[in-house]
């Protein structure tokens, strides 16, 4: 199964092995559905499971976004918008060789409490999976995305494109849980466009060994009011090469923008953290937050906050920190009982707490979950 | 016989911070230690608990028959050692309840220090006040159940309020464990009883004795009086 190649056909994730379903779980989706308002499977370049849960229907829009083409016209018109086609070698190659990807909608007014859950799988060796995502929130719409990228194999390349619409009044909580293995290469590249009074809040958690990772994402509040929130937990492991670059343009009058990033380098990993505010909107207020905690000696960390002040009345800060775990800090732990390897685990899953983030409740649950699983408990 | 210490020598950054100390207590003992800032009362509790930035020079740390002197903290944590620091971190991302927990108590040591049903969820000694940072310093220690508790300034810094309870309660705590307690001004003394007072002055033991005596002789005549006697 895990190395077929799929020609399409439905599969409901309750039926796809064990091993797909548990790898699957921990970047968040639960084959039986539960708690989520809609859900959306990709194995490697198929779309394998789309549903909207019965009480959504006509509030949620869940398929991909080749069928999104096909039945809505206007759908052209948000594809390759916010995100230049041409803006590198990975956005080519998606729009010359592009692999399905969700489209995600929520209509007018519609506040949503579940969140939509998507996945994608990579199950083939050496593969390269393109995916183009779009998500849109239509005017007063509240969703939650829960989307998780996960691979039961060892070498492959996943490209995902993500355009995302929040338009006036909406609300969208994106989280984005990645779950790959060491030798995997991994290019996000994510933009967000905000209207008036919309606001966007992006998490994104790995925790799990990856070959190099290169995140690229930017939300540009157009609107006026409009706001956005990117949130980070990284844990650097084995070899992993990861930069993480963020930024938010607050073009909208009185618009607001906040990055964290939350980063522990385990091992030989190198971590680069960029997070950018660029003041361009009157009375734009923009924080930029990186905190890097080195727990092991070959690690490296490279913390990198920028403000681009472009108009007067924009105030823009800043604030950064590398270092490594205190010695005060372990005395203190094992001097109640812990060893210092307990005492280590449970400093660094407090750093990856994903408290910090504010995140909705359901969420912040299960995220913590998944730090507990992955980051070791004493 | 708990805890015998002979002629314990310290230092920090090849500095020289005790100088010979001999402390003996004897099961169920309670000693209070007094001395001016700076004379290595903190260094003698966080030696006898195996803090690494104190490097012993010389000397031995008995606990129950059995040389520490070498042993790592969380070691000497599960044999019966239990300290309440005077300055704890502040730990970003770990919760008191969990803490508590992994000190093998719950949520009721905590309401047994004073400290509400909200502590549990918060960040250990993040945007704690100068008493709370006690009060959870106790919580630790309630859950952790020590036969040797050592007690770091902790009257320093809380209301006068909240310490008769705090005493009254360490009090209770105390009893039938053995304890060496510092207190700088006193104030917790007012609360708990204790058997035997030392002096520590320049790293050294100059005076032990009866508590109410000695604290007396220190509030008329300073440490300075005591030294140069």
């Amino acid at each position: 199964m895990a190395s077929k190649e799929h020609k399409g056909e439905k599969i409901h994730p309750s039926k796809l092995p064990e091993e797909i379903r548990k790898v699957s779980l921990l970047s968040g989706f639960r084959a039986d559905g539960k708690l989520r308002s809609g859900s959306y499977f990709q194995l490697d370049r198929s779309v394998i499971f789309e549903q909207v849960r019965k009480r959504f229907r006509g509030k949620i829009e869940v398929m991909s976004t080749r069928e999104a083409l096909e039945k809505y016209d206007w759908v052209k018109e948000y594809l390759w918008r916010a995100i230049p086609r041409d803006l590198d070698e990975y956005t080519k190659e998606v729009e010359k060789s592009w692999d399905n990807g969700y489209f995600l909608r929520v209509l007018p007014g519609q506040r949503i409490e579940f969140p939509i859950q998507a996945c994608m799988f990579i199950s083939r060796e050496g593969i390269t999976q393109n995916v183009h995502n779009l998500v849109v929130v239509e005017e007063g719409g509240e969703l939650q995305i829960l989307t998780g990228c996960a691979t039961t194999i060892l070498r492959a390349l996943h490209v995902g494109v993500s355009e995302f619409y929040v338009k006036r009044g909406g609300k969208l909580t994106f989280t984005m849980i990645h779950n790959w293995a060491p030798k995997i290469d991994v290019r996000p590249r994510d933009v967000a466009i905000l209207e008036e009074g919309a606001s966007f809040t992006s998490n994104y958690v790995s925790l799990h060994p990856v070959g190099t990772l290169q995140l690229s994402a930017t939300v540009i509040c157009e609107g006026e009011g409009s706001s956005a929130s990117l949130n980070s937990l990284i844990l650097g492991r084995e070899d992993a090469k990861i930069d993480i670059d963020e930024s938010v343009i607050l073009r909208g009058k009185g618009s607001r923008g906040e990055v964290r990033l939350r980063v522990v380098g385990k091992d030989r990993s190198e971590i680069y953290t960029r997070g950018r505010e660029v003041g361009e909107g009157d009375g734009a207020r923009g924080h930029v937050d990186c905190r890097g905690l080195m727990a092991s000696s070959s690690s490296r960390i490279y913390s990198i906050p920028r403000l681009d002040g472009l108009n007067r009345s924009c105030e823009l800060t800043h604030e950064a920190a590398v270092g490594k775990i205190r010695d005060r800090e372990l005395w203190y732990l094992m001097s109640r009982g812990l060893t210092e390897e307990e005492a280590t685990s449970l400093i660094i899953r407090g750093y990856l707490d994903p408290r910090v983030l504010g995140l909705p409740k359901l969420i912040e649950r299960y995220v913590e979950s998944i730090v507990r699983m992955i980051g070791g408990a004493p | 016989m708990s805890l015998r210490v002979s002629d314990l020598w310290v230092g920090v950054d090849g500095r020289d911070i005790l100088k010979g100390v001999n402390l003996e207590i004897k099961k169920g003992e309670r000693h209070v230690l007094f001395g001016p800032n700076g004379a290595g009362k903190s260094c003698l509790v966080e030696t006898i608990m195996g803090i690494p930035a104190y490097k012993v020079r010389k000397g031995r740390i008995v606990f129950d028959g059995r040389d520490i002197t070498e042993l790592p903290i969380n070691e000497r944590a599960r044999l019966g050692i239990g300290l309440a620091f005077q300055n704890p971190p502040e730990l970003m991302g770990v919760r008191l309840g969990e803490l508590i927990r992994l000190c093998g108590g719950d949520e009721w040591n905590l309401r047994m220090a004073f400290l509400g049903e909200g502590f549990k969820d918060r960040y250990v000694n993040l945007g704690f006040s100068g008493g709370e940072r006690k009060r959870s310093e106790i919580a630790q220690l309630f859950a952790m159940k020590p036969r040797l508790v050592l007690l770091d300034e902790i009257d320093s810094g809380v209301d006068v309020d909240s310490l008769e309870a705090i005493g009254r309660a360490l009090d209770d705590f105390l009893s039938g464990r053995s304890s060496l307690i510092i207190t700088h001004q006193g104030h917790i003394l007012n609360y708990l009883t204790v058997d035997f007072a030392h002096v520590l002055i320049d790293g050294r033991i100059v005076r032990s004795g009866e508590p109410k005596e000695i604290l007396t002789e220190i509030r008329r005549r300073g440490f300075d009086g005591i030294k140069r006697a």
